[in-house]
Parts: structure tokens; sequence; C-alpha cells
């Protein structure tokens, strides 16, 4: 789950981090009201979850709170990459001395939460690392342990610091890396951490993932900071195939259906199966020249009704005549049930199966009886001893021979 | 000679009395597995298919008389974490947790304890594994006739990301008469018990396994964990690889989840185009089609 910045910076709070004083606003007088709080020139910044903002005008620098409320005006108006913003925040324009970059993150090779710490923070970490690896302290944190303030002290002093510098930006680091493990994140960033002309170091902006299969269990510290959980949080907007199909997969719990159609634009509908044998045979329809109208996924023992449901969804996708209904070997999802399934699906939109799946591909339980209902309906169906790729193949020569 | 497995190896199931726990504890004992206990707490007294049901597992492990070699974990995920602790702490050395969407921090736990007490996890999310004609051990292949029509004793160690997919894969080299020697569905998740290099030194010390077939996906850092193990332990052994998710590289898939939840493409190492590039390099060939993994796999055995 990815957070707004204004969430991140609640969430780095409620840690224990310092931060500067700044508001989050809905309205140009809530942001002119927070420039007044703040005193002095302020920046605003447009609240949305996409990268980009500065380029697309969603960031302005305002000197006093009539500017801030004007420029407010504009970046609430104002669409970023599809997305517009939930709100601004307001934020003092910091008299920096120095900036610093400080993160944990998972290093899945290690199994364990990584720290980073680097001097050189304010700009691309990963350019830094290549360039400067020097300026670049890191350190595993165990799992099992409580996390001590001499790992923090440890990374940042590898990035070559020492005196008190050391010391507070330690204190930030570790108190990020116990936000970090506390409430699952698979990120937590904050860049720049900031050193003011006081000497005191303050987190500017944050970035923080939640992972999605934790939400579950932070739902105290969400609704805190005021995060609303049947808001879509989606890289882009579901569209109607999408929605749809995950309407079917909700109403019963029997197996499980998931499909796709963002960046997919062609004709052949796939209705595929498991994780790793949908990502196979959507290749295998590329490779060979075939063009997916979507991505699917069966997986579990779905009922005959979201099975049917799942191929209706992609029949009735613009430009799909045929569909290919494929998987590797199966031992839990029934091949009988998703033969009637997808011969329902042609039937109710009154299509003929026969000319309507280009191929049924699911070898394993139950394959008898589920080949039986095909030949009923004169569907061309193949047992395992046809490949993936060639049943991928045939669909992709059917569909074209149609087309051309 | 097997790997992990042998025909003399004892289980348990934690959750024996869950539905799909019921079909995997039958399938398993179909197939010549010995699963001498199950638990779920609150069920003591019960039976599954003739295995009697504790609340803990140390009553299993007291009832069996003597150390339990495993245990299979198919319990919802907000319990899995303490589930695998209490086996663990009760002497338990291999688990097979098929349980999916646990949050990472528990499954990073749940590795940290194991690698202390010197046990082996593998999973979670995954369908477990299986010697042919000795045991299995979770879901994999499904039913025990189901099973022994795909996986019949052979050569080759199959390790895959996908549970499903080291069937389809086991199926292919069974059909070219190549065989299995043991086969691993290693697990989808971000962080899993065993990686490919972790489980590679027992194949290589395996007399029964003469090559491996890796399924693999775009996400994480294994395979390149896997070329370092092979060039420093001076393996021969040969491996063929398959890549599944190479259209996740196009410019309009950026960004997208697809698949297992360790799909996710977290920098520029981890898209299939990168890491096909480092797996051939490395000696490594990686096909196009689970169709040629036979044809490749003699290939490298001759060669």
């Amino acid at each position: 789950m990815r957070f707004y910045e204004y969430e991140s910076r609640r969430l780095v709070e409620l840690a224990g981090i310092p931060v500067t004083k700044y508001g989050f606003c809905t309205s140009a007088e809530e942001a002119q009201a927070a420039a007044e709080e703040i005193g002095g020139p302020v920046v605003i910044k447009s609240q949305v979850l996409t990268g980009g903002r500065m380029k697309a005008g969603g960031v302005k620098f305002a000197d006093t709170p009539e500017q801030a409320a004007s420029h407010a005006a504009e970046i609430l108006e104002l669409e970023i990459a599809g997305h517009m913003p939930v709100g601004v925040m307001v934020d003092p324009k910091a008299e920096v001395e120095q900036e610093y970059y400080a993160a944990v993150l998972w290093d899945g090779r290690a199994k364990r939460p990584m720290m980073l710490f680097s001097d050189m923070g304010g700009i691309d970490i990963e350019q830094v690392a290549e360039e400067h690896p020097d300026h670049v302290g890191r350190g595993h944190i165990s799992n099992l342990h409580p996390i001590s303030d001499y790992q923090a002290k440890e990374a940042v002093a590898r990035c070559g610091m020492t005196g008190s510098e050391l010391n507070r930006a330690a204190a930030i680091l570790v108190r990020l890396a116990r936000l970090q493990r506390e409430y699952d994140m698979t990120l937590a960033e904050i860049n720049p951490v900031a050193r003011l002309a006081d000497g005191s170091f303050v987190a500017l902006d944050a970035h923080m993932e939640m992972e999605d299969e934790a939400v579950g269990r932070h739902k105290q510290v969400l609704g805190d900071i005021g995060v609303d959980l049947d808001e879509p949080r989606e890289l882009y907007e579901p569209s109607e195939f999408e929605r749809n199909v995950k309407a079917i997969d909700a109403a019963d719990h029997r197996g499980v259906i998931q499909g796709k159609d963002h960046g997919f634009h062609g004709n052949i509908g796939l209705v595929i199966g498991a994780g790793g044998g949908s990502l196979t045979l959507t290749d295998a329809v590329r490779s060979q020249g075939g063009k997916p109208a979507n991505y699917a996924e069966i997986g579990g023992n779905p009922s005959v009704a979201k099975s049917k449901g799942l191929a209706m969804e992609v029949l009735q996708k613009e430009g799909v005549e045929k569909i290919a209904v494929m998987m590797s070997i199966v031992s839990n999802t029934r091949v009988d049930i998703v033969a009637r399934g997808v011969i329902k699906a042609c039937l109710e939109l009154g299509k003929d199966p026969a000319e309507t799946i280009a191929i049924f591909r699911i070898p394993g339980a139950w394959e008898d009886e589920g080949y039986k209902i095909l030949d009923r309906y004169g569907v061309e169906y193949c047992d395992r001893s046809v490949s993936m790729w060639e049943a991928a193949g045939r669909a992709v020569a059917k569909v074209q021979g149609e087309a051309s | 000679m097997a790997v992990l497995l042998n025909e003399d190896f004892t289980f348990i199931v934690q959750g024996i009395t869950g539905r799909e726990a019921v079909n995997l504890t039958r399938e398993c004992l179909d197939f010549g597995s010995k699963i001498v206990g199950g638990v779920t707490p609150g069920r003591k007294g019960r039976e599954v298919h003739g295995v009697p049901v504790f609340d803990t597992v140390e009553q299993a492990v007291e009832n069996h008389g003597q150390a339990i070699d495993g245990a299979v974990v198919t319990v919802p995920p907000a319990f899995t974490k303490d589930a695998v602790f209490e086996a663990i702490e009760n002497g338990i050395k291999l688990l097979v947790i098929v349980t999916e969407r646990i949050p990472r921090r528990d499954v990073a736990e749940m590795v940290e304890l194991a690698n202390l007490r010197g046990a082996r996890i593998i999973g979670p999310n995954c369908l477990g594994l299986i010697t042919p004609g000795v045991a299995k051990m979770g879901g994999i292949g499904g039913p025990a006739k189901d099973a022994a029509k795909a996986y019949v004793a052979g050569s080759v160690g199959v390790m895959s990301r996908s549970g499903g997919m080291t069937t389809e894969i086991s199926s292919t080299l069974t059909a070219a008469g190549l065989g299995v020697s043991t086969a691993i569905s290693i697990g989808g998740d971000a962080i899993i018990g065993s990686t490919y290099a972790e489980l590679m030194p027992l194949f290589d010390a395996d007399e029964q396994t003469e090559a491996i077939v890796i399924y693999t996906e775009p996400g994480g850092r294994m395979e390149a964990e896997l070329v370092e193990w092979r060039e420093e332990a001076g393996s021969t052994m040969p491996i063929v690889a398959f890549m599944a998710g190479r259209f996740m590289d196009d410019e309009e898939m950026q960004g997208m989840s697809f698949g297992h939840a360790g799909t996710i493409v977290e920098g520029k190492e981890d898209s299939a185009t990168e890491k096909i590039a480092r797996l051939e390099a490395s000696g490594i060939p990686v096909v196009e089609r689970i169709d040629q993994i036979p044809d490749k796999v003699k290939e490298q055995l001759n060669g």
C-alpha cells in the first residue's frame, strides 16, 4: 500500500522523528491559514500517488500567505499523470545546511531489513551508490532481536560521519528502522533528512510503502493517520473489465480468478491460470505473434459460475472474437468445472463454443470428464501431450486465420 | 538416496482439520508418506484419515515417541508464524509452509529462527516437495495417482517458484524418459525459506541427480545468487532454466504486478531480460519453451 506524502509525514512523526511544522490542506483558505501559521516562505505540494510532481507544476513556492492560497487553488485543480490530488501540503521553505538520505528496506537475499544512510541526500540514492559508494552506509537488522541504537550508529559511521551529526542522524535512522518493522513497510525512506542552521535534524520528505499482506493488522494506525481503506490506491484506475472480474471473484469464495487488461490491446481473450502458468502462456501467445486482450489467473478450484463469469467478461471485451482456455497441469482446479464454465459463457452470449473457444488445454484433475463435455460441443482440446507453447500457437493461428 | 526425503521420513500436518489439509493428508498417505500426527489446537482426539490429531506439536512428538522429521504447515496467515515457531522449538527440522499471503516480516522471523536451530523451511506459498517412488510432502502433484503420472523417478532435480509449473515441467521430463529425482516447489514470495542456491548443495551431493531444471520469474535476486554459488562451489552439475513473464519487460507493463508476490520488479536487475543474460553468461542456458527443456538437458548431459 502506497501512502501520500502527508500520510508518510504523519507516520514519521508518530515514530518520534522530528519534522518541520506543516499543513495538509484541501482548500486555498486552509493553505493560506497554514502558511500564516508557519510564517515565512513556504512550498505548496500536490498530494498525488505519482512521481513527476515538480515537472507537472505540482510543486510551487510562495513568499506570502496570499500567494500560498492562489498556488494551492491552482494545484488542487491540476491533474498529474491522470491523478487528481487529494489535497496539498504546505511546508516551510527550510534553511537547509546539508541534506542526507535515510532508508530501511528489505534485502531479499539476506532475508533481513537493511538500513541505508548517506550524507549525500536529496538526490537519487542509486546514483550515489554507484558513483560514491563510500558515502553510503549499510547495515542489516536481525528479525528476532530488538533493534539497537548501535546498529544505526554503525550504518551512519560507515558513510564517514562523526561528531554530534552522527548521533543526531543515528537517532533518526534507528527510529525509522523501528517504524519499518512495526508497520511492515516494504520501503521506509526519508529523503532528504535535513540539517538546519541550528544544527537540528528533521525529516523533510518521506516515502512509505506498507506490504499489502500486512495492512489488515495495522488498521488502528491507518485510521489514526486518516487513511480510508476503501479508497483504491492503484497506479492506474481499474478498468471496467478489472472491476467486473474482481466483483465476480468476491461473490463466491470457491477458487480465485483475477483479470487485468491494463496495457493489453489485443484480440485473443485469455482464460488462463495459475500464477506461473499465466505468465508462461502469456509469453507463449505473444512470442508466436498473438496479441492478448487481457491477462488472467485462475487459481484453486473455482465454481462453474466463476469460470463462466471470467470467460464472459473476456468475451465481452472489444475486439475479442475467440478465447484460449489454457493452464499448466492442474491438481486442484477441476478440468470439467472450467470446461462447463467456459461453454456456458459462450452459450449465454449466443456464441457457438466450437467457434468461440480457439483451444482448451487444461490437463489434470477430472480431465476425462472435462474432455467428454468439450467433445459434446465440438470444442478443440488437448491433453498434456500437447505443450503449452503448441496450444498457444494453435490459438494464435486460429484467431489470426479469422482476422485475415 | 534422495534430496531431503527418504522412505523413513516422518512428518506432521499442522492445521490438519482444514479442508485443503484433509485432502493433502489423503494424497500424501496414498503416495506412501509417513504422516505420524496432525495438529489443530482444540481438536485433540480426532482422526484425519487415520492420523491422530493433537492440540500441540509437543503432544504429537510425545505420542510418536521419538523426534519427528518434518511438518507441513497449512494454517491461516495470521497464525503461521506461531505454528512454525512451535514446530521448530519441538525439534522439527524440515518445514513446508503452504500458506500464502504471509507478511514478509513473519517469514523473515521464521527463517531466522530456523537458521538458529538448524532447521530448513520450504515456502511459504508453495506446494511442497516430492521424490517419486519415495514420498511427497505437501499437495505437489495432487492425488497420488495423478502425482505418479507426472512424476516418475529419474535423474533430473526440479526447483520452481510456481507450484503448478513444477508439475508441468516434471511431466515433460517424465514423458521424455528423463524422469525426476526430487522436485521442490520453493514458493513464489519475495522472501522464501530456501532459494535455488540454498538447495543446490543437496542436489549436488545427491547421487541420483544428474542435472537441474529451474523455473523462474522476474523479481528478486535468486538467479544472481545461484550463479554466484555455482562459481564459488565449483559445481559442474548442468542447470537448465526456464524464465516466464518476459512480457513484463514491456514498457506498458512497468510498475504492474503479475503472478506471485515475489514477481514485482523492483529494479533493473530483476527484469526477465537482465536475468536471462546473467544466467546465459554463466553457462546456464535459458529456454523459451517448456517443451525444449528435455532436449536441452540431454544436450547439457552429453556436452
